[in-house]
């Protein structure tokens, strides 16, 4: 046996461990910390695998943003009056079935895959070439894929239209309801001066290396949405009203130019979604950068929450 | 030559981890937020350390290692800081929040 298979089992032998004690905590914070521990080491396995555009997605957002819009829901939960009266019987039995079923229904997925796996992994790596990008996840995503990347980012908007939409109407495009500390000269102060302008370049290096490299939009957008929130939270910048034009235009302008994109190749390339030949890699290029500012304001947006209260006048 | 990097990989990377595990021992043993949060600053600032000053001689080119040093140099940032915010709210609030 070598290291790296012990390594490799012990990774999972702890990933295993992290998984069955985020089930098994009582404390909705304890448990949310046990997730976002279970996203980093699932990102670790997500190297060992050899994808590390998936790692860092993982480690983005399943690890990073959704470990926040979980804390941000225990704070919720621990605010409203009457949430430690547990769920009934009933509830609490579905709940586990439900879980239970899809846990059930992955494990036979996974685990008894075809003969033959079917694959399409050498016709990409034979025509990537054509896109001028060296990334296959890439190529994947933008050319050979490009109808599902779109939806995915309307998902986004979508999934923050949603979390509006649970204002009270007499808040509606009023301010996110987002917890922000400011006592004055503080060291968090200290660190949202000093960390975004280091961090926006970062995202924007892994957006950019995404074209040939791991890396790309979520990535990115994600480092940016993180950046935005740390100034948020220290009270440098005041959380904006949703209701604000320039928000509302930066939240779709990724999808907005990806769609027009999309329809100009009808035209150029005589396909929706289709790149006029030799000119593919700039303007994905172009797309990833429009859609890393989208989703970095769509997510920062998302752990802001619902509008809480009106902009004063 | 790269038998040298490697014998000086494996000491400093060994060095580090060995501060990791007397770092999470720490953690897991000593009695308040305050004094783990003592045992978690040595292993971000010199298990860390160590680790980055390993692996350079194993990075690719010079953007590789000012790559592996920037991640240090952040990591240090970012840990220095969230052990006051977190020292500060158990200061204020008591150790249970």
């Amino acid at each position: 046996m070598t290291i790296l298979s012990a390594f490799d089992i012990g990774l999972v032998v702890l990933i295993l461990a992290v998984g069955a004690a985020t089930i098994a905590k009582r404390d909705a914070f304890a448990a949310v910390i046990g997730y976002v521990v279970y996203g980093l080491l699932l990102a670790i396995a997500w190297v060992r695998l050899s994808a590390v555009d998936v790692a860092l997605t993982e480690a983005a957002i399943g690890g990073g943003m959704t470990g926040m819009l979980l804390l941000g829901a225990v704070a919720r939960l621990r605010l409203a009056k009457g949430s430690d009266a547990r769920p009934s019987f009933p509830v609490r039995f579905a709940a586990a079935a439900l879980s239970a079923l899809v846990a059930a229904g992955l494990a036979i997925a996974v685990l008894s895959p075809p003969e033959a796996i079917p694959t399409l992994a050498p016709m990409v790596m034979e025509n990537l070439a054509q896109s001028g990008l060296g990334n296959p996840v890439a190529g994947v995503l933008f050319v050979y894929r490009a109808l599902d990347t779109l939806l995915e980012k309307v998902v986004l908007i979508l999934a923050l239209v949603g979390v509006w939409s649970l204002a009270p109407d007499s808040v509606w495009g009023g301010i996110p309801g987002l917890r922000v500390y400011a006592p004055p000269s503080s060291t968090l102060t200290f660190l949202a001066q000093l960390l975004p302008p280091v961090g926006i370049v970062v995202a924007i290096y892994m957006c950019w290396i995404g074209a040939k490299e791991p890396g790309g939009a979520f990535q990115g957008g994600t480092v940016l949405a993180a950046m935005w929130l740390l100034v948020m939270i220290a009270g440098l910048k005041s959380v904006p009203s949703i209701s604000q034009r320039w928000l509302r235009l930066l939240v779709v302008v990724g999808p907005v130019i990806f769609l027009a994109i999309g329809i100009s190749g009808m035209v150029l390339a005589n396909a929706f979604l289709a790149y006029p030949p030799g000119y593919a890699k700039p303007l994905i290029v172009a797309v990833e950068f429009a859609l890393t500012l989208s989703i970095g304001v769509a997510l920062g947006l998302l752990a802001a929450g619902p509008p809480e209260r009106v902009q004063p006048q | 030559m790269k038998l040298a990097f490697d014998i000086l990989t494996i000491f400093f990377v060994s060095a580090g981890a060995l501060f990791f595990l007397a770092g999470t021992v720490g953690l897991i043993r000593f009695p308040d937020p305050l004094t783990r949060l003592h045992a978690l600053t040595k292993v971000d600032n010199l298990g860390l350390g160590l680790v980055v000053l390993g692996l350079l001689p194993q990075a690719t080119g010079l953007f590789g290692a000012l790559k592996l040093v920037a991640i240090w140099l952040l990591v240090q940032l970012s840990g220095a800081i969230v052990t006051q915010l977190i020292a500060g709210t158990v200061r204020h609030h008591g150790p249970h929040g």
